[in-house]
């Protein structure tokens, strides 16, 4: 065994961390002992994202490394620790806090800083940067006394760095130089569209305006004072006027740097010196930095295949760029300027709408050089890889940009893009290497995910990656079979529309009008449930009944042995002490297991069917109503105690918590759906691992959506931010009959959204923007079933007929005799096999 | 035959089940009024989920075959044979059961293939025994 030699990482950034995490991945990680500096108080988080710190996002949710993750590969990290010199003659780096270490490799990702413009004034206070979760908290504590923040720069991250001041409640201001917005990526009309878009968001853009000095204010703190003789008065001035390469180290250690800074780099990302690699916004590659974040992955990458000794090289990157800037979609492509010799220019402008669509394209149009797409980036994917793989454009190349209004679709199908074509940039995924997982067995999303990364990092290829998949399949002959069951030949969504549109309202008529057979316990509990959340009849009505699961048949959860637990609601998990004496005195008059649930509430297990009815009788009595633990429908909404009694509480969670739960009981849908709130973000409740959850902050509710704990947790993710209540309830109203209408069988939100084609987008373009027109449908569908709301235990023993069925035998009072419990810490459980041989046997009540 | 009377045909859940006691043992009887059967039974234990349930389950048919589904564990146990679609090796008894004047009769020698005990029961003599 050979000895290891040491690798040192300077920079714990997103590059940084990208190259130790593939490091780690790569066969090499034995070869080296690795060490890494962080200047920063905490490891890697995601930059690109940083604005969602206002909008509740969590400095550990930012964060870009797993727990554990430096113990588990043995890496020691210095953290809050800068290095800062390297002697190259003894390869030893010395940190600002004298740590001397001696290297044999060194990998320098000292990434950025912040461009401050030389005006006068520049360093007076509330004078501010945007770049690290520091500057972000003083940011906000600046906010707290000021009203107005003026960000200087109308690039990509000073929009970005305009949303962080309009998300802390200030009147917004952005300055840019040049005449138009985000100059380097869009052309005029693309600029002024994005323009008109953020002014209607409130923002105050001016453009054309150079700052020759900041000084006292009179209303404000600050006041800036431009060339052109106009002042604007300003609490913060926030400097987003592009990045410049850190490259201090490695031009005091004599490593060669261009001309206007970055440290220089070949194409093995190799720095002057053999032992010292560049990668990142430090780097300085055939004269370009490069200030995005695939670029930098893509040198992390080339270094770690040059440390392995595997070949790999970085010969540039494409710098095509899709975002969403404060809810805009903006995309730029290629030569979005049209520079190239010959370029010509098609474009599409629609002021209603407030969409801008160019498209640059060879003399000889085939090609396409370059895009830009302002208000609708939806083409985004097909236009980018027409032009990264040359394929020949169609005849008419304005067919890709104008409205298609028909059916005709003029997206690239899978089949037209080479296999060399990139599917996934942030994880440089081809489509050959989709095919071969594909090939290999990797025949769902979920797998191909896992096995290739693809669609892992950013998500937007997942709906391209879909259709490699889909299309690979057919061609394997694997057909998908999306149909229900063998009676029907439609899938549940296709059932509900058809349940909807024909105002079909029992099993029986829909199978004899669009399926065959009997029916089995697939198809009938599903049409059951969608005929409940249609039409919300009782569930046990004449024509209902017999499509019901046990659960639901009998309005109780079913157990190992036949007999049934009990769940009364308990909206919001607030109870008196009166409610639960009388649900003690239930459980224990019919010797009744008793357990809290996770949602809140009280379960009572053991109850035979002919105690149901008994049990619920007391249970009406006392003030309670089912709790519809048995039915996929709405089950609790969890909450903390929030601002009435907590020191912490922003607002009244219990409060609202309640409300929700009483909107919503009864519901049916394709699943169940948990709800939470939380009265502050210290999120007591764990809404974000709920269907729908909701956080109080001080700018209003928080939303989000599609979150699971259960056996695949998905963190829920933020749908809207700053609602009142009104909003809120109206927001929920849409997502949850949306997801009535279209989900599957048995399908969670959270599964639901991970195989929505345009996912989060798209369910937001849906229930936000209203895309396609089914808000108001969408509300009164919810308010019908509010309407109708019952509680179906109430009107079950008030019916004898219902009642009936309550029997363990039809023609006896005798009960089931296989039923046994034994005693087990004071209270009942059903015997085991091995226990019912001998004895101890309680008997039931 | 030795048929038992057990129940009125109003007592039936139709397209669903109900459980009747018949000599000490528990039967599961499925009522689909448009077959030309109309009743089904089987025992009413499900021997993979070891309860007493199947006459809770969902009646359906699977490829041609009547069934129920267990209401623990979802298997399916064919109404006329007693088999088990997704274990070959388990079968639960079936039992004769049939529509009389309005009552549901239930044939208490239990345990005999259904088909056979129809046909002879068409030349046979009913002896009605109460429940």
């Amino acid at each position: 065994m050979s000895i290891k030699q040491t690798l040192v990482v300077i920079g714990n950034g997103m590059v940084g961390q990208h190259f130790l995490a593939s490091l780690v991945a790569s066969p090499a990680k034995d070869q080296y002992d690795i060490v890494t500096f962080c200047e920063e108080p905490r490891p890697a988080y995601d930059r690109v994202h940083l604005s969602a710190f206002f909008s509740g996002t969590t400095a550990k949710e930012l964060s870009l490394v797993e727990d554990g993750f430096f113990e588990q590969h043995n890496i020691t990290l210095h953290l809050g620790d800068k290095a800062a010199s390297i002697d190259r003659a003894a390869k030893i780096v010395t940190s600002a806090k004298g740590v001397t270490i001696h290297y044999d490799k060194l990998v320098l990702a000292t990434g950025s800083y912040p461009f401050v413009p030389p005006v006068a004034g520049h360093d007076r206070a509330q004078c501010l940067v945007y770049r690290t979760i520091e500057d972000l908290e003083a940011m906000a504590a600046a906010a707290k006394t000021g009203k107005v923040g003026t960000v200087v720069g109308g690039g990509l991250l000073g929009l970005e760095a305009a949303k962080a001041l309009k998300d802390l409640g200030l009147e917004t201001h952005i300055v840019e130089f040049a005449p138009r917005l985000m100059a380097v990526q869009l052309d005029e009309a693309g600029g002024a569209m994005l323009r008109r878009k953020i002014e209607d968001l409130g923002v105050i853009v001016h453009t054309g305006k150079n700052t020759s000095l900041i000084t006292d204010g009179e209303t404000c703190i600050n006041k800036m004072c431009f060339a052109d003789g106009e002042e604007l008065e300003t609490d913060i001035v926030l400097f987003s006027a592009g990045i410049r390469p850190r490259d201090d180290i490695a031009r005091a250690c004599g490593l060669e740097v261009g001309q206007r800074g970055g440290i220089v780099i070949d194409n093995d990302c190799k720095t002057s010196d053999a032992d010292i690699y560049a990668i990142g916004e430090c780097a300085l590659w055939n004269g370009m930095i490069y200030g995005l974040v695939a670029p930098g992955y893509a040198m992390a990458r080339t270094a770690v295949a040059n440390l392995t000794g595997e070949a790999g090289s970085f010969t540039g990157a494409d710098m095509s760029t899709k975002l969403k800037l404060m809810g805009v979609d903006v995309a730029s492509i290629g030569d979005a300027h049209a520079r190239s010799q010959g370029a010509m220019v098609y474009s599409y402008q629609n002021g209603a709408d407030e969409i801008y669509k160019r498209l640059v394209v060879s003399a000889d149009g085939k090609q396409l050089l370059g895009a830009v797409l302002v208000g609708d980036a939806s083409g985004y994917s097909t236009l980018l890889q027409y032009c990264l793989n040359g394929i020949e454009l169609p005849e008419n190349p304005d067919a890709l940009i104008l409205p298609h209004r028909s059916d005709e679709s003029v997206g690239l199908g899978p089949d037209a893009l080479p296999v060399s074509a990139t599917i996934c940039s942030c994880y440089n995924v081809t489509k050959g290497k989709l095919c071969t997982a594909i090939e290999a067995g990797c025949t769902t999303m979920d797998g191909l995910k896992k096995e290739t990364q693809a669609a892992t990092g950013c998500g937007g290829c997942a709906a391209l990656v879909k259709s490699v998949l889909n299309s690979e399949l057919a061609k394997q002959g694997v057909e998908v079979n999306t149909d229900l069951c063998e009676h029907f030949a439609y899938t549940r969504q296709e059932l509900h529309t058809l349940v909807r549109v024909e105002q079909i309202k029992t099993f029986h008529e829909l199978l004899i009008k669009h399926g065959k057979g009997l029916g089995c316990e697939i198809c009938k509990p599903t049409v059951g449930s969608i005929l409940a959340s249609q039409w919300n009849e009782h569930i046990l009505g004449k024509d209902h009944t017999a499509l019901q699961d046990t659960n639901d048949n009998f309005l109780a959860n079913i157990q190992k042995d036949g007999t049934y637990s009990v769940v009364p609601r308990i909206a919001g998990g607030e109870i008196s002490p009166d409610m639960l004496i009388a649900l003690g005195q239930v459980g224990k008059k019919y010797k009744l297991y008793t357990k809290i649930t996770g949602g809140q509430r009280v379960d009572l297990f053991g109850a035979t069917l002919e105690q149901l009815p008994l049990i619920w009788k007391e249970l009406i009595d006392a003030g309670f109503e089912s709790g519809h633990a048995y039915g996929k429908s709405l089950r609790t909404v969890k909450s903390c105690v929030g601002s009435s009694w907590c020191r912490y509480g922003v607002d009244d969670s219990v409060g609202l918590a309640i409300e929700l739960e009483n909107r919503y009981k009864g519901l049916r849908s394709p699943h169940k759906i948990k709800f939470a709130v939380s009265g502050c973000t210290r999120e007591c409740a764990e809404a974000q691992s709920k269907d729908i959850g909701i956080i109080a902050t001080e700018n209003g509710w928080n939303l989000y959506v599609c979150g699971n704990g259960g056996m695949k947790p998905r963190h829920a993710d933020l749908f809207a931010t700053g609602l009142d209540k009104e909003t809120l309830i109206k927001t929920i109203d849409r997502v949850l009959s949306f997801y009535v209408r279209t989900a599957d069988r048995l399908q969670r939100t959270s599964v639901w959204m991970e195989n929505m084609e345009g996912g989060l987008d798209y369910l937001k373009s849906v229930i936000i923007d209203d895309k396609l027109g089914l808000g108001e449908q969408l509300e009164e569908q919810m308010q019908h079933v509010i309407d109708t709301y019952q509680c179906e235990w109430k009107t079950t023993i008030e019916d004898k007929s219902k009642l009936k069925r309550f029997h363990h035998f039809i023609n006896s009072d005798g009960t089931d005799d296989n039923v046994v419990f034994v005693e087990e810490r004071g209270q009942i459980r059903p015997a085991r096999d091995d226990e019912r041989k001998h004895f101890n046997l309680v008997e039931v009540a | 035959m030795q048929w038992m009377d057990v129940c009125s045909v109003a007592d039936l859940q139709e397209n669903s089940g109900v459980c009747a006691l018949v000599n000490g043992l528990q039967v599961a009887i499925f009522y689909l009024p448009t077959d030309e059967l109309a009743v089904y039974a089987i025992s009413n234990y499900d021997p993979i989920g070891k309860a007493n349930v199947l006459s809770r389950g969902i009646v359906g048919d699977i490829n041609g075959h009547k069934v129920v589904a267990s209401p623990l564990y979802k298997q399916h146990f064919d109404l006329q044979t007693g088999a088990c679609l997704e274990d070959d090796t388990v079968t639960v008894p079936i039992y004769a059961c049939q529509i009389n004047g309005g009552r549901v009769q239930v044939d208490t020698r239990l345990v005999a293939p259904l088909r056979q005990l129809i046909e002879n029961s068409t030349n046979t003599k009913q002896e009605v025994v109460s429940a």
